[in-house]
């Protein structure tokens, strides 16, 4: 029977990462934008949530069982707060959560208490690839298997904490397949290079990375000899970003609402005008809309089907969502739209960064 | 929990409805669009017949099912999936009987359970839009006065749905909304239920409509028909349309739910179609990679898919007897954009074959087009929506 009710336990993590994201993020969000890099305080008191250790079995460290939908559901809300905040909180998830999903058991036994402890740590993912044409399924990045090693070359872009990670998942294209590498802090042959400098997500900071005959030791293949499920990989991160999308959405709309029904001209509020208030209307459908579709895709993560399509799809309309409604909240604005005393111009240039980046969060 | 499973119940009497969409309803699509104004009778006794004690949400006891509103939903969209005038042609209750079973006396709910035991189809169709007013239905002109123990209507009736089949061709009823005190706006509205064969009201025309032509839609006259006291819907201490409201709020998801099954119908053709031509959809690519049909095949399915997902959460809510206004009105409305769309662009993408006859997609769009019209137009719908979020009244949003 379909249902659209949360659990108790869902609701209580809900409201616990709405306040936060409200306390924490929201207050702090123009000031790291400007700075360009996260506030500490982000991670510290977003930990207290605690969102990791309860994905993570309790053989593992951890106390809980993963669920996609009940992580969408709080990244909403961190993404609401702020883009950067909620992908910084949650980038730990580039490695717990594949090694969770995919990796041997020699690999979650060694790495996953990492991630269970009483304090953040930084985790990071290599995927993207600075081109046109990047493709997820059909990468550039190699790797080579040379006396029991994995010789890893190409470039990457965009690889978030690349360089305060201390583990960093590389994917590289072996044998026709997209494959996980576990790449250490300092290895040799992992070249971290200048800062990414994009239009938003600025207080998330990104990497240009370099990979120049990077060797892995076999161990450290996601999933060993067996590989690993790089399709579920992409669709977790499809649902990691599409909830958030729905959330940097939610934050324009009721900003947007809010000035339009405190905003007077010709001796009105500009809401009372159909113009401004079906555009509204039209914004909060359309982020429902969106919300269905990430919540079908990560119920069927968790149920163990396959999320391919839905995944896809609500990436992509989550997007496109996230950009037109980020868009109508600049324009509701007018010119408070477009100065940086009003956190709207900053949804839009977040908004924009969901369709062209993928691999950057995880569910 | 969230779920987005479906019961076994449904998705079995959805499958059987699918069997009849696909078997008896679309093969004869195009025939009774080129043949307005005939009848698939066929459809009718079959669904009286046998079909309505398989699908609970179409017999007299739907209302005793706990997701009868999912259920109906799902059937809707199914038999639009055939041929959406077809939908509105099925011997059921329909928008007219719900407002009965929801807001009418024990007598007339029991008369309403009568007709539906006969053993030829019947229908109830209903009337509110005037030829002057639509949407703003506070304004409607047939008036109702007492005389006796006898209510008289007067007024002339648009867009009646099954005028023909409820009133001439079966023993069915008319739900009609009439003023009891024009000076007193909405207030003065009331619901009557006048019966087949009633004199003084009669059917003056049939409609030639751009689509939805299996579908009668009729004028209907009222001159100085005279019904009894006690078939004011809901006696004496009726509300008139604030009881009403919880099932307008039904019939916008409905709606939608139809219009749903058409567009469907179109994205699953035009990429059987693609797929016969050799082009394969690749999905999961970037979309800056993709080629313009891959794109916009990719879009409509997650525009389909978003919009049905809207309607679910609405029966969901329905079911669940929680309030659904916001929710009724958000995807009635984003339906009729999705769905004309949808059908406009299937033709695109075919070119001319699109454009032709011989094909049903220029049967979809012209169908398909009254799902942004009725239950509320699209801008009705989306000030429904706006007043809600903001919290204005009809005074404060115009």
């Amino acid at each position: 029977m379909y249902s659209f009710e949360p659990t108790d336990e869902q609701k209580i993590i809900i409201e616990a990462a709405r306040k936060l994201a409200a306390k924490e993020f929201r207050t702090r969000m123009r000031d790291a934008d400007e700075d360009g890099k996260p506030d500490p305080e982000w991670m510290r008191s977003g930990w207290e949530l605690g969102l990791l250790p309860a994905s993570i079995p309790e053989e593992y460290g951890g106390y809980g069982e993963r669920s996609a939908l009940t992580w969408a559901l709080a990244a909403e809300e961190l993404a609401w707060g702020d883009l950067s905040a909620a992908l910084a909180l949650s980038a730990p998830n580039l490695v717990a959560i594949p090694i969770l999903l995919c990796g041997t058991a020699d690999q979650k036994k060694e790495m996953l208490p990492h991630f269970c402890g009483e304090s953040y740590v930084y985790g990071s993912a290599a995927l993207m690839e600075p081109r046109m044409d990047f493709d997820p399924n059909s990468l550039k990045t190699t790797a080579v298997k040379k006396n029991g090693k994995y010789i890893l070359s190409g470039v990457k872009c965009n690889v978030p904490f690349a360089a305060e990670s201390d583990w960093i998942l590389a994917y590289a294209f072996f044998e026709g397949k997209c494959e996980g590498f576990l790449v250490s802090k300092g290895a040799k042959g992992f070249i971290v290079k200048e800062r990414e400098q994009n239009m938003g997500m600025k207080a998330f900071p990104l990497y240009s990375v370099e990979l120049r005959d990077c060797e892995i030791p076999s161990s450290q293949r996601l999933g060993g000899e067996a590989g690993c499920d790089f399709g579920l990989i992409l669709n977790c991160s499809r649902v990691a970003l599409s909830t958030m999308a729905v959330g940097v959405a939610r934050a324009a709309y009721e900003f947007a609402l809010d000035y339009a029904k405190n905003r007077k001209a010709f001796g009105e509020m500009i809401a009372q005008r159909q113009s401004i208030a079906f555009t509204l209307a039209d914004m909060i459908t359309e982020i429902e809309a969106a919300r269905m579709l990430v919540w079908e895709a990560a119920w069927r993560l968790d149920e163990k089907k396959n999320a391919d399509r839905e995944a896809y799809a609500a990436m992509n309309f989550a997007a496109d969502m996230s950009l037109m409604v980020a868009d109508r909240a600049v324009q509701i604005l007018g010119g408070y739209g477009f100065i940086r005393d009003f956190p709207v111009e900053l949804w839009l240039r977040n908004a924009r960064g969901f369709g062209v980046m993928e691999g950057i969060a995880i569910a | 929990m969230i779920s987005f499973e479906n019961s076994q119940r449904i998705e079995q009497q959805r499958r059987y409805a699918e069997s009849i969409a696909r078997d008896l309803i679309r093969p004869n699509a195009r025939y009774y669009d080129d043949h307005e104004h005939e009848f698939p009778w066929d459809f009718a006794n079959l669904i009286w017949n046998t079909a309505r004690k398989s699908i609970d949400s179409l017999g007299p006891d739907a209302a005793l099912f706990d997701e009868r509103y999912m259920l109906q939903f799902h059937i809707n969209e199914m038999i639009s999936w055939g041929d959406i005038g077809y939908y509105l042609c099925l011997p059921w209750p329909a928008l007219g009987g719900i407002f009965i079973q929801v807001v009418g006396t024990e007598k007339q709910k029991e008369r309403l359970r009568e007709k539906f035991k006969s053993d030829r189809p019947t229908w109830v169709c209903m009337a509110l839009t005037e030829s002057h007013c639509g949407s703003d239905a506070s304004a409607i002109r047939t008036r109702a006065v007492r005389d006796g123990d006898s209510w008289v209507l007067n007024g002339e009736k648009l867009f009646v749905t099954t005028a023909k089949m409820s009133l001439i061709e079966s023993d069915g009823t008319l739900v009609v909304w009439a003023t009891i005190d024009p000076a007193a706006g909405s207030r003065g509205i009331r619901a009557f239920i006048v019966e087949a064969k009633t004199p003084g009201v009669k059917i003056t025309k049939l409609e030639k409509k751009l689509g939805l032509r299996a579908s009668e839609t009729a004028v209907v006259i009222l001159e100085d028909c005279r019904i009894p006291l006690e078939n004011m819907l809901g006696g004496e201490s009726s509300t008139g349309f604030k009881g009403a409201m919880a099932t307008f709020d039904a019939a916008r998801p409905a709606a939608a739910a139809a219009g749903l099954g058409v567009a469907r119908a179109v994205v699953e053709f035009v990429k059987e179609q693609l797929a016969l031509n050799g082009i394969k959809i690749r999905y999961g690519v970037p979309r800056n990679l993709l080629t313009s049909i891959e794109r916009d095949i990719v879009d409509m399915e997650a525009q389909l898919r978003a919009t049905w997902l809207l309607v679910v959460k609405t029966a969901w809510l329905i079911d669940q007897k929680k309030p659904s206004t916001v929710e009724s009105s958000m995807c009635k409305a984003k339906a009729g954009d999705v769905v004309t769309k949808i059908a406009q662009k299937g033709i695109e993408l075919m070119g001319s074959l699109g454009y032709s006859r011989k094909l049903l997609l220029e049967k979809w769009m012209r169908d398909v087009k009254v799902i942004d019209l009725f239950e509320g137009t699209g801008q009705i719908n989306r000030l429904v929506v706006a007043r809600r979020i903001l919290g204005y009244s009809s005074r404060e949003l115009k």
